[in-house]
């Protein structure tokens, strides 16, 4: 390495600060107009004159934003679980064992990765009526999972490809029972591929705005980034801006600390799966 | 793997007795045990994906060729191809496949550019690498609605710090077409950079000392080496913004709610099934997305020849 002069640091720090200004302006915007009050809601200002907790105080105080905010967390919670339980058995089973139709299943879940979703709207809209599963927890549960599968194989199976599995068999020698030789040796250098993949399945439903609008008609099973938009103000008068404003970071806060958490884990699963598979 | 058998054979005429014989009959087993275990394991998932995707495909396939209107339950009929041929004679369609082609060819176009421009500074930076490479995840991070809104605040009159005064953008034509772009630029700028980034980092520095050397300056380096090289994740991520591009819904729901003929293929779709409630016709547009969908990923492949099935991937949504 060369010695860096401080002009090339200055330099960095300029390019730095062009690219975090481009991730955050939109971002502090929005925390911005969900701390102005009625008065200054309009003054077109980008920061806030005078910070109130006033809208957040009536969104928490609005039921149906509340159970909103459960059936985010409930059905994501489920269909992550559910997904990363079958897509770890698929994964481990196409990264280490051989059987017939291997290449077909990898196709298939690239397919469906790339699959337009709103082609399944209206059939599923016709098939879920049928079934009863129309505006329930397991009416999104499923599609959900469905298509967080192709991520979950890909991402794991980018993981497993990189295990040694070899010291698996080395612990039995050492006299370790199959089950040992998995729980003690296995599990621990499967577990961080494991939870970035539960990450990135996670932030994907918890994006999902298609299904959610058009697979639910009631508050039962809406989730938050659907109840949003039929947010109306607390009289005919008043625009909901405030509180879609306070709806809106409340619901990115979990996920941004998530993401300045495990930064690094993110990185790596985002682009295991993608330049060499 | 191909060898086994034949190394087996070969052990088996040196050795001439029993054990041999068991041996294998203990490796097929062996085999067997592994193909039923392996079967088994994918077996959820398979079932699960086409569950959800292949069966309502067929389904759709199936209700496009009927009258199906939900105003209408008791007239339901097989009217062959009526359905596509009152889609693909509507003007609305055609508007709304437009702006589609035109949201996904220029959106890929800026996402490209600026994508590779942010994956060369997260990868080079001397300088708060980390720092850099957290925050480029936050727009991918953020829930695609919630980025819409900000976006439709900031230009909405009198409320937002990017309107113009005295004039409302999210009610034309043009500028509404433009901020759609601006905000599926601003959430994919990232998820591209990454793809790029880990191209990136496969590229060998002592080529580039090499080619440094023998006089090519930065810009000829990235073109006759860096690019050659990252083809692949090149194509890999255009391919896979290409197709999701073509599928944006979310951002024109929130900016517009497809006004001034903003719409994209998925939103008429979609109001057609919550506003006109025709599940017929709605398949018939659902059909004509899945094939549009088909048709650009066999282009891709056909034309670059790379990103072939298996070889690579990242799902995303």
């Amino acid at each position: 390495m060369r010695p860096e002069t401080t002009n090339r640091k200055l330099m960095w720090w300029g390019v730095n600060l062009v690219v975090l200004l481009y991730a955050f302006v939109p971002v502090v915007w929005i925390v911005s107009l969900s701390l102005k009050n009625d008065a200054t809601l309009n003054d077109g200002n980008y920061l806030p004159v005078a910070p109130t907790g006033q809208s957040y105080k009536a969104i928490f105080s609005n039921t149906d934003f509340l159970r909103a905010l459960v059936n985010s967390i409930g059905i994501c919670i489920i269909s992550t679980t559910i997904a990363i339980v079958f897509g770890t058995m698929a994964a481990y089973a196409i990264a280490r064992l051989d059987f017939p139709g291997k290449r077909a299943i990898v196709a298939m879940a690239l397919l469906i990765s790339m699959f337009p979703q709103i082609a399944l709207v209206t059939p599923l809209f016709k098939i879920e009526t049928a079934f009863g599963l129309f505006a329930t927890w397991p009416g999104l549960i499923i599609p959900y999972i469905a298509f967080a599968l192709p991520l979950a194989i890909y991402t794991l199976s980018a993981f497993f490809r990189e295990i040694p599995w070899d010291l698996e068999k080395a612990a039995k020698m050492d006299g370790a029972t199959p089950y040992q030789a998995f729980r003690r040796v296995i599990t621990p250098l499967a577990m961080p591929g494991v939870f970035t993949t539960a990450i990135l399945v996670f932030i994907s439903c918890w994006n999902d705005f298609l299904f959610a609008l058009s697979l639910t008609s009631t508050k039962a099973a809406r989730t938050v980034p659907a109840a949003m938009s039929y947010f109306t103000g607390a009289t005919t008068f008043q625009k909901p801006t405030g509180p879609i404003a306070a709806a809106a970071v409340v619901i990115t806060i979990p996920i941004v600390i998530f993401v300045l958490i495990f930064q690094r884990r993110i990185v790596a699963g985002l682009t295991s799966g993608a330049v060499k598979g | 793997m191909t060898t086994t058998p034949a190394a087996a054979t070969a052990v088996e005429d040196l050795a001439g007795d029993g054990t041999i014989e068991i041996a294998r009959q203990r490796h097929t087993d062996a085999k067997k045990a592994e193909r039923k275990l392996g079967l088994m394991l994918v077996a959820p998932a398979v079932v699960l994906m086409l569950a959800v995707t292949a069966y309502p495909i067929l389904y759709a396939v199936w209700l496009s060729l009927n009258k199906a209107d939900l105003r209408a339950p008791d007239d339901n009929k097989f009217i062959f191809l009526s359905n596509y041929v009152t889609v693909l004679s509507s003007p609305i369609w055609w508007t709304a496949f437009g702006v589609t082609m035109f949201l996904t060819v220029v959106g890929a176009v800026f996402e490209l550019v600026l994508g590779m421009l942010l994956a060369i500074v997260m990868h080079r930076t001397i300088v708060g690498r980390g720092l850099v490479r957290t925050s480029a995840l936050v727009p991918y991070a953020i829930v695609t609605v919630v980025a819409a809104f900000s976006w439709r605040f900031a230009w909405t009159a009198d409320l937002g710090w990017l309107s113009p005064t005295g004039s409302a953008p999210l009610t034309e034509f043009w500028p509404s077409i433009w901020i759609i772009v601006l905000a599926e630029v601003w959430k994919t700028v990232p998820f591209m950079a990454l793809l790029l980034m880990a191209g990136l980092a496969l590229v060998p520095e002592d080529l580039l000392k090499a080619a440094s050397m023998d006089g090519a300056n930065a810009w000829k380096r990235f073109w006759m080496v860096t690019v050659p090289l990252i083809k692949p994740a090149i194509l890999v991520a255009l391919l896979f913004r290409t197709l999701d591009a073509f599928r944006v819904f979310d951002n024109i729901f929130i900016l517009t709610s497809g006004a001034n003929h903003t719409s994209s293929v998925s939103m008429v779709a979609y109001s057609n099934l919550i506003r006109g409630l025709n599940l017929g016709i709605g398949s018939a547009m659902s059909v004509l997305i899945f094939i549009t969908t088909g048709i650009i990923a066999f282009l891709f492949i056909k034309l670059f020849g790379a990103a072939a099935p298996g070889s690579s991937a990242e799902g995303r949504r």
